[in-house]
């Protein structure tokens, strides 16, 4: 029980972060690189703990970074729920990949994830974005292996804790 | 588990494609419902509590690079950049007090006229929170919300020209669009000339104005200054926009475009002015006799005609988000 509420409060704790970080500046000439922080935590939590994040979830938390991001109120909602559908329908598969076959993966969803936002600010009529968008998948890919053992070993930590 | 030793590839995780269907098209009517009926700003207003604190706790990392940065810088680069800005100060300065003599003039050959606008207004000084919503979109944040008085329209300049205009408060923040932003708009004249025109975001590069559909035979040179017109009534006339950088024709040949550097420290800025008043019109008085029964229709806007001088514009201009008024040819 205890040790299910510490899990939950590094889930809780991890999505936070992700959310800060999805404001964090950086230089105007490679913002457009900025990965999507808050898909990559989701990511993790969908292959480890399926039983926490649901469609649901996802939903709720894309909304509430829509509230945070300030245009179009369902956007992210979308993108996650779509991404997190994709992570639990392959999760068998994605969780015993090894870590580079797993990164591609993740490229993989980003890039999806990409082709939706475009979707949606064209529907949206929105301006579209600089051709250095495409890249921010890539990055995100460069960063998983280290979120992922980042995550991983905090997980390790406080389950040893408990036990 | 079971499931995904029986089927690995296609696992149901139990995960239902219904329910997917569902969210998504939950996430959908809610998008359509916003962009109709921007529910989003009231959503936001309410949960201010949640989004400021999130918005100063995002800024510390690089307020506090930024501050590292000053307290590692060597006392010669401190000297240096003392330097530099005791002298612009000496040169604002002198500009200063000659523009006393200017204005003092002007307002005594305005009582002559019997004028009734002032040149004169109030400005709020702001700073910019530094975090990044969307870089595809061209937003800042500024500390000054609705508890400042700040209000959704008020025009945001720095030391160099005009940066942009507020388009969403909360109490203690602002939003505001930067005139780089591919869906903002202001009314130019440009200096030399008095071509008036209209400077958008442009799309391709996200720190350049675009000038397009501008006449072919129109005089419009690289290194022309842009000064905002004061047509449309949302910005003052006469603060720097920019300077024109490139001059093309368009595809079809019909038009020339033009790209503009914008005036304002649009990255560098951390300190913004947010002008109060709401702007004066600009240009000769419009013929509007104090006697008699008072006409809506009396304040026109003159844009017709080849007159460089920007007519006066109708100072209770209905609220929008891009002032775009169509220009004249």
């Amino acid at each position: 029980m205890n040790r299910a509420r510490a899990q939950f409060l590094l889930l809780v704790g991890s999505v936070v972060i992700a959310m800060l970080l999805q404001l964090l500046p950086l230089p105007p000439s490679i913002a457009p690189l900025k990965p999507f922080w808050l898909a990559m935590v989701l990511i993790y939590w969908a292959i480890e703990t399926p039983e926490r994040v649901g469609l649901g979830m996802a939903f709720f938390l894309g909304l509430l970074g829509d509230v945070l991001a300030g245009h179009l109120l369902g956007e992210q909602a979308m993108r996650l729920t779509a991404l997190v559908f994709i992570v639990l329908r392959f999760r068998a598969r994605l969780r015993f990949f090894p870590m580079w076959q797993q990164a591609a993966a993740v490229f993989g969803l980003l890039l999806n994830d990409r082709v939706v936002v475009m979707m949606v600010r064209g529907f949206s009529s929105a301006p579209m974005p600089s051709s250095l968008f495409w890249l921010s998948p890539l990055v995100g890919m460069m960063i998983w292996p280290f979120l992922f053992i980042l995550l991983d070993d905090l997980r390790g930590r406080l389950r040893a804790r408990e036990s | 588990m079971r499931a995904a030793e029986s089927a690995p590839l296609f696992s149901d995780g139990g995960v239902s494609t219904i329910r997917l269907i569902a969210y998504l098209a939950l996430a959908v009517i809610l998008m359509v419902v916003d962009h109709r009926g921007h529910w989003l700003d009231q959503i936001r207003a309410r949960a201010s509590l949640l989004i400021e604190p999130a918005y100063r706790v995002a800024a510390l990392p690089s307020d506090v690079a930024r501050s590292v940065g000053t307290a590692v810088s060597s006392q010669q680069q401190l000297m240096d950049e003392n330097r530099e800005l005791r002298q612009s100060l000496l040169l604002a300065q002198v500009r200063l007090n000659r523009l006393d003599a200017l204005s003092a003039q002007n307002e005594r050959l305005q009582g002559l006229l019997e004028a009734q606008q002032r040149l004169g207004m109030s400005v709020q000084m702001a700073h910019i929170i530094n975090i990044d919503l969307d870089p595809s979109r061209r937003r800042i944040v500024i500390d000054a919300g609705s508890s400042q008085g700040v209000v959704v329209g008020q025009p945001v300049i720095d030391a160099f020209g005009l940066m942009g205009q507020i388009v969403e408060v909360l109490p203690s923040t602002s939003v505001a669009m930067l005139v780089t932003d591919p869906s903002h708009a202001v009314p130019v004249t440009i200096e030399r000339t008095g071509l008036r025109t209209i400077a958008v975001g442009n799309k391709q590069h996200g720190d350049l104005l675009e000038l397009s559909n501008i006449p072919t035979s129109a005089d419009v040179q690289v290194g022309d200054k842009l000064l905002t017109s004061g047509l449309g009534g949302r910005f003052p006339a006469g603060f720097p926009v920019g300077e024109i950088r490139e001059v093309s024709n368009d595809r079809v040949g019909m038009f020339a475009s033009a790209l503009a550097r914008p005036a304002a420290a649009i990255d560098r800025s951390g300190e913004v002015l947010l002008l109060h008043d709401l702007p004066q019109p600009y240009g000769a008085p419009a013929p509007m006799p104090q006697e008699g029964p008072p006409t809506t229709e009396a304040a026109q806007p003159a844009a017709s005609g080849s007159t460089p001088t920007p007519a006066a514009a109708p100072a209770q201009k209905p609220v929008a988000t891009t002032p775009i008024q169509e220009p004249q040819r």
